[in-house]
């Protein structure tokens, strides 16, 4: 299926000879949750800016359904939202009225029962006539979300939607999202709380330095770079590990009630049958046993604290 | 042709001036009051007539320039710079909408409330001289076309101004002091030689002269030379507009 982005070597150097995006490709799937996850300064909002028509690239192309962003900015435009990442709302407007501007902006014939039912939909309903500098932070952040989809996207654009909100607002958007992602819009994230990639994506991009470190399906990257930790609660303590474990580097714990083995998943080989037949042979009794894999944190930071030194030297 | 667009950013310009109706309307409307006590009662009562005109109404299209080219400059160029202050120009950047369709809705707006501005004043004067309009549809004209043309002005200052500061610079620095020295309290034929020379550097001279002459028949410059001018000011200031928008300059980083 042809990607509903299409990103071929965007390079973005700022006057100041800042080299913000080093030549990126990047495919997004029609439909999908992608997460872009970076550290600050990697270069998320630079990217989306670029897809959005409100940065010029240096070099490259992108293209949207087919349709290059430069030559045929006005139907790109027209299927992007964009939810920025700073609260930029007219202050002195009410709701409804941005909402309505935002529509029109974008070149959509009025509909009025669409903007009731999406207020309603990010509980801004009973707020529609207050004027947003009247708002709580997370009510302007709801605004905002609904000004981007106040003309119907089909590409959604959040940058850090959840920097700042508080849980019952994340949840809310989450919820939000997994609606937009089931009615077929595709949803780009950026963020830097690896939660929210781990929870939300489907695909997870890795930006560094203005680099795409790695694009990988979640689960599969998961499981790719993901280390598993079994342990065994044992009934009574081990004074040391039985020389019949030597092969499995098992670790004891909790003064010898707890025997760790770390494994990956993947490795069909290591596995946790084998060690527990073992175990089981040498009639080592336990009463519970728990496994954890590696957060995407951990992928996480192991990817972006990575040494590189041709970076090293840019960087004054 | 995006209309939706356009429309939305017209009227979201407009529904800014009735906000802040005092601001935009109201004092104006009460300086060009004050001018017209101050020079038309106090100093007319001593000059009489300039070119067979009671000075009192010589006065007026020079006191309607002299709010509308500030006003559509400061307006305009406030009108763009806010979004780019706050942030929220994002939304017009990222929207469907040509740099042309921006500018007629910006710019449009501004100069609509210019001329309605420009014929409040005109109906204030009503109330303080008498007067009558030689050529009313010329008059009208000017009018839109002088709006149009400093609107455009405004929204230059607006794209390029990177503070307040300089926001407010143009219009206080160069616009004010060049409308008080363009002929709008007195006739340039009453001036020394050589500063009637200087004067016809001014640009505000073609403007006034030619307003004056669409209420009075009579004029410092010919009315063509008037038209000729304006029709310059907007190529300059379109071009440069356009310039912006092709590269981005200070717009799209």
């Amino acid at each position: 299926m042809q990607p509903i982005i299409d990103i071929t070597g965007i390079r973005k150097t700022y006057a100041s000879g800042l080299e913000a995006l080093q030549p990126i490709d990047l495919s997004i799937q029609r439909g999908e949750i992608f997460a872009l996850l970076g550290p600050n300064g990697a270069g998320k909002t630079t990217l989306i800016s670029i897809i959005c028509g409100i940065a010029n690239p240096s070099a490259g192309r992108i293209s949207i359904d087919g349709l290059d962003i430069v030559r045929d900015y006005r139907q790109v435009r027209q299927r992007i939202g964009l939810v920025p990442q700073e609260l930029a709302v007219s202050m002195f407007e009410s709701v409804w009225d941005t909402v309505r501007f935002s529509r029109s902006l974008f070149g959509c014939k009025p509909n009025d029962d669409y903007l009731s039912n999406l207020l309603k939909d990010l509980s801004l309903w009973d707020k529609k006539d207050s004027h947003i500098m009247a708002l709580s932070g997370g009510m302007k952040r709801r605004v905002l979300i609904a000004k981007a989809l106040a003309h119907e996207p089909s590409v959604l654009f959040l940058d850090e939607p959840t920097a700042g909100v508080d849980v019952e607002l994340r949840r809310d958007m989450w919820s939000m999202i997994r609606k937009l992602r089931h009615n077929g819009v595709t949803v780009i994230l950026t963020t830097h709380y690896i939660e929210e990639a781990e929870d939300m994506a489907d695909r997870i991009g890795v930006i560094n330095k203005g680099k795409i470190v790695l694009v990988e399906e979640k689960h599969a990257l998961m499981q790719k770079l993901g280390q598993k930790t079994m342990t065994l609660h044992l009934n009574a303590p081990l004074p040391e590990i039985p020389a019949a474990l030597q092969e499995y580097n098992l670790q004891l714990s909790e003064q010898g009630r707890a025997l760790i083995y770390q494994y990956n998943s993947a490795d069909r080989k290591e596995g946790v049958a084998p060690l527990l037949a073992k175990v089981g042979e040498l009639n080592i009794d336990y009463h519970d046993l728990s496994t954890k894999q590696s957060s995407l944190e951990e992928i996480f930071v192991s990817l972006v604290h990575q040494p590189d030194t041709h970076n090293a030297e840019a960087t004054p | 042709m995006n209309g939706y667009g356009i429309k939305a950013i017209y009227l979201f310009e407009l529904a800014r001036t009735w906000r802040t109706l005092m601001q935009s309307i109201a004092s104006p409307v009460l300086s060009t009051s004050l001018y017209f006590i101050v020079f038309g009662s106090a100093i007319g009562s001593r000059i009489v007539e300039i070119d067979g005109i009671h000075y009192g109404a010589f006065i007026i299209p020079g006191l309607i320039m002299l709010t509308i080219l500030t006003e559509s400059t400061s307006n305009a160029s406030f009108g763009i710079y806010m979004p780019k202050f706050t942030g929220t120009i994002y939304e017009i950047l990222s929207a469907p909408v040509s740099a042309l369709e921006i500018v007629i809705g910006y710019v449009g707006a501004a100069a609509t409330k210019s001329v309605i501005l420009g014929l409040i004043i005109l109906v204030t004067a009503r109330c303080f001289v008498d007067y009558s309009i030689a050529h009313p549809l010329w008059m009208l004209a000017f009018l839109m076309l002088t709006c149009l043309t400093f609107s455009l002005l405004g929204f230059l200052i607006g794209l390029w101004a990177k503070s307040f500061e300089q926001l407010q610079i143009i219009p206080m620095m160069v616009i004010t002091p060049l409308t008080f020295l363009g002929g709008s309290f007195y006739s340039i034929s009453m001036l020394p030689e050589f500063w009637q020379k200087v004067t016809l550097f001014n640009p505000v001279v073609y403007l006034v002269s030619g307003f004056r002459w669409s209420f009075y028949g009579a004029a410092d410059v010919h009315i063509g030379i008037s038209l000729a001018m304006i029709a310059i000011f907007i190529a300059i200031f379109s071009a440069l507009i356009a310039w912006i928008f092709h590269t981005g300059y200070k717009l799209r980083p």
